[in-house]
């Protein structure tokens, strides 16, 4: 019996990736893994069914019947729940009142609503507390409760966006464990990820998903990671180990005891210190919002410490501002670009500028020389493999991967001493990945210093030098990124572990081959 | 890549004439709502125009508005919407007009010394909003709007008698100025006299686009109006590039009540023209910040001033100008974020076309040289 059929979707989309005859059906009582890398047209997919967009081509159908969604109403009523990648709570509300917030004509507001909560997650081993704020919950506790926001609203099946990208590894056994209790009581769920070791673990099926079309299915009894990697990239997947060490024994930055407060004194960030020296990749593990974005903050000069100091070389930097860092040698490959490293109704070469517009080539005293500024820019878009028509369009109109390419060849043309990479590849296609941690690797042999901040454990491992695990503001343990494993720091990145993290030999070949 | 720079013409001109078509019809309505003949105004005006004592009296009035309006636009480049310009312009124009009364140096040191001072008195006004905002936060709308009644009080005051005041009879005025503060007008014959300072405004719109296009200050301040967070982390420091911008900008706007003070009343009394830095708003908005579309923007409203007096002598009421005026604002923002969109997707969808086509910049020698902005 299918859950949710859907056939010959086309979305067309400007400039982006867009669906192309989409295939994709789901079985009652089935966890079905939707894979692809980023920008593969998973998001859109979910849209269209979720009803958040209209497909141009294509037809849906619910429980073999044929339906149409003009809202995420209409889907809802047919049983379809979304839960986002992003989470949509009120931190200053209850649990129950978070869930029934918009459903209130359900079951009410009151003990009934209490009950069907405590039902529901009794039912499926959620342990949602409905009493509690939401703002005392973790990450995954809040997750569990967004999976519960959509069983209320009587959904059949499910949408998980990404579930797993915010959650560590002991986080993400409980979600599959949840899920396994799901399809037990005959839900389906749609699982969306690109971490092959995890959709192998828990999916029934598999649905590839490349370049915006469905390339294929696989069930992963038959199927090894390897073989499903190079359905979701079409080529061999690239991977982010760096050869030879080339650290050596100059240092380059140096940070000592920085604590940086929040406005009513918190200590955001506690005690950092650390040493990059020359031709060293340092990784920052953790879980995202435990003080990396104000660490890079911190060191780029968007923010200033409170106490401890700074120095990059000899001198020492702590009060200078942004600009001069900059100026001496800070590159920074910022975490949102969108935000903080592109201008995007401005064209490509205005973006060539932007964080250099005191240096050259692109000013000459205090005039801007745009002539060299567009010359340069040609350079960086030939050399950097930026995919563009020219150097006039708008950076919104460039993928993502595109963006990032731009944004890496600017910070590089200046040759960096320190270069702050905060998710480097975070959104960009696999192409464009290999491509920057060639840079990154390239740069790091000629002698520069990177920290490295990266939700992505493979990458952090194979990139790094040295690894250093961030948790509520603190450097809380360190690791040698040639033995130790995901799971490992994983432990480390929930608080569990601290001190020197030591690779325990558990010969776990099945897993390994996994990662 | 000469596609790209054509279809940035056609959109800056896409978004202003589909505005003033839409303010146009909608004003036809209002005109046959009343009961009147929708056509008969424009032509009247249109006729006006023609006339070369009105074509004087607008550059005159344009060359006012073309400042306060580039005053506003400095502002609206960083995204800060300096309302004040009106009681910024007035103040300056009334301490211009006190030093002129009081000093009497030779011209070429008493001209730039009443420059300086219109200058300064615009930059101090402002600048107290920008210190507001800066050290405690406060919106420069609000900070402005105050700015500006407190500018009438303190104009009012200085009225006084006993203060700068000079009375003529019923008049407030501050007193002649000295004839070495005066600047000569061009001589157009029967037609009248064009203020020797739209030169002036002619100057302060060729500086204000190579500040902005051409050096790293105008750079840092664009970046700083497209975003904040971007621009930030670029190395702006964002509190200083906020009090420049309203120093900068009230500086200019201080500069809009000399040409008609210099060139015409060499007094500052109460039939000074007031509510040109309310103008200038729409102005801005209209010539989309851009000095060439400001130019164009504030010619077109002292068309609509100086043409629609003629109106009430043909059964029409000339407000129907100003009700114009507030229709063209309307739409131009409206139909300036719908083509600024549209536009966006534009590109997007043919960087999309021209990228599968293999257009891919570098990929082939033939690549077109790009022009400049």
């Amino acid at each position: 019996m299918t859950a949710v059929e859907l056939a010959g979707i086309t979305k067309r989309f400007p400039g982006v990736v867009a669906n192309h005859d989409i295939h994709l059906t789901v079985r009652k009582g089935t966890v079905h893994a939707l894979v692809g890398e980023n920008g593969a047209g998973k998001s859109t997919l979910m849209k269209i069914l979720y009803g958040m967009q209209k497909p141009d081509e294509g037809t849906i159908a619910v429980n073999g019947e044929q339906v149409t969604f003009s809202s995420p109403a209409d889907a809802i009523a047919r049983g379809i729940g979304m839960v986002h990648q992003h989470f949509m709570l009120a931190d200053n509300l209850t649990v129950l009142e978070n869930v029934v917030l918009g459903s209130e004509k359900l079951y009410g507001i009151g003990a009934r609503a209490r009950r069907k909560i405590k039902e529901i997650s009794e039912r499926y081993g959620l342990g949602v507390k409905p009493d509690l704020l939401v703002e005392e919950l973790g990450v995954a506790a809040r997750q569990r409760v967004e999976i519960l926001k959509v069983l209320y609203r009587g959904a059949t099946t499910l949408i998980l966006d990404e579930p797993t990208a915010v959650l560590v590894p002991q986080e993400v056994d409980a979600l599959f464990d949840n899920l396994r209790e799901l399809k037990a009581e005959g839900l389906s769920v749609i699982f969306i990820s690109h971490k092959l070791g995890e959709v192998l673990s828990v999916a029934d099926e598999i649905t590839v998903i490349r370049r915006g079309t469905t390339v294929g299915t696989a069930v992963p009894a038959e199927t090894t990671p390897r073989q499903l990697a190079e359905m979701m990239v079409g080529s061999e997947l690239p991977t982010p180990e760096t050869a030879e060490s080339t650290v050596t024994d100059r240092p380059v930055i140096t940070v000592d005891k920085l604590r940086l407060e929040a406005p009513g004194g918190k200590a955001l960030l506690d005690d950092i210190s650390f040493t990059i020296h020359a031709g060293e990749v340092l990784g920052i593990a953790g879980v995202e919002g435990n003080g990396q974005t104000e660490l890079v903050d911190a060191l780029i000069g968007l923010k200033h410490a409170d106490s401890g100091t700074i120095t990059l070389i000899d001198e020492e930097i702590t009060g200078w501002t942004t600009r001069k860092r900059r100026e001496q040698g800070i590159g920074y490959i910022p975490e949102d670009r969108h935000r903080h490293g592109l201008l995007l109704e401005a064209p490509l070469w205005e973006n060539r500028i932007l964080g250099h517009v005191t240096e050259k080539p692109l000013a000459k005293g205090v005039w801007l020389d745009p002539k060299a500024a567009q010359e340069d820019t040609r350079r960086i878009v030939e050399a950097y493999d930026v995919r563009t028509p020219g150097i006039d369009v708008t950076a919104a109109s460039l993928s993502g991967g595109n963006q990032q390419k731009l944004i890496v060849g600017r910070e590089m043309s200046h040759t960096p001493r320190f270069l702050i990479a905060a998710h480097p590849t975070r959104g960009v296609d696999v192409g464009a990945q290999a491509a920057i941690w060639d840079h990154i690797r390239e740069a790091r042999r000629e002698g520069l210093a990177v920290l490295l901040i990266s939700a992505d454990l493979d990458e952090l491992i194979g990139l790094s030098d040295t690894l250093r695990v961030i948790y509520n503001g603190k450097l809380v343990a360190d690791a040698d990124p040639a033995t130790i494993t995901p799971e490992e720091l994983g432990s480390a990145m929930t608080g569990a572990a601290t001190g020197h993290l030591e690779h325990e030999e558990t010969p776990e070949p099945g897993e390994d081959e996994a990662r | 890549m000469k596609k790209f720079d054509k279809e940035r013409v056609l959109l800056a001109v896409a978004g202003p004439v589909i505005a003033l078509a839409v303010a146009f019809a909608l004003s036809s309505v209002v005109l046959i709502a009343s009961g009147k003949n929708p056509v008969e105004p424009y032509t009247l005006m249109f006729e006006q125009a023609s006339f070369s004592d009105i074509q004087v009296l607008i550059i005159n009035q344009a060359s006012m508005y073309y400042i306060a309006a580039l005053a506003v636009a400095i502002g609206f480049r960083m995204n800060l919407f300096n309302i004040g310009v009106d009681g910024q312009y007035q103040l300056a124009a009334m301490m211009a007009a006190i030093v002129g009364a009081h000093a009497d140096l030779p011209a070429v040191i008493q001209v730039p010394l009443l420059l300086l001072t219109a200058l300064l008195t615009g930059a101090f006004w402002s600048g107290i909003a920008g210190v507001l905002k800066v050290t405690r936060g406060v919106s420069e709308v609000v900070a402005t709007i105050m700015l500006n009644a407190i500018a009438t009080s303190v104009i009012a005051y200085l009225w006084l008698p006993d203060v700068f005041g000079v009375k003529v009879g019923n008049n407030n005025t501050t007193g002649e100025m000295h004839e070495s503060g005066w600047i000569p007008g061009i001589d157009m014959g029967d037609a009248g006299e064009i203020y020797g300072l739209v030169i002036l405004a002619v100057l302060l719109g060729i500086g204000y686009w190579v500040v902005l296009n051409r050096t790293r200050f105008g750079f840092d301040l664009r970046a700083s109006g497209a975003s904040e967070s971007a621009a930030a982390a670029s190395g702006v420091d964002p509190k200083r590039m906020v009090l420049t911008a309203m120093l900068i900008s009230g500086g200019i706007a201080g500069l809009a009540g000399l040409p008609i003070l210099m060139g015409d009343t060499h007094t500052y009394s109460l039939n000074f023209p007031t509510g040109i830095g309310f103008l200038g708003i729409g102005i801005a908005l209209l010539g989309r910040n851009s000095p060439v579309g400001i130019a164009f923007a504030a010619l077109l409203w002292a068309w609509l001033d100086k043409a629609s007096p003629e109106l009430d002598f043909h059964d029409y009421d000339k407000e129907i100008a100003v009700i114009m005026q507030g229709l063209i604002v309307l739409s131009v923002v409206v139909s300036y974020e719908a083509v600024r969109e549209w536009g966006l997707r534009r590109q997007q969808r043919r960087v999309g076309a021209e990228l599968a086509a293999g257009h891919v910049l570098g990929a082939d020698n033939n690549t077109k040289e790009v022009a400049g902005r």
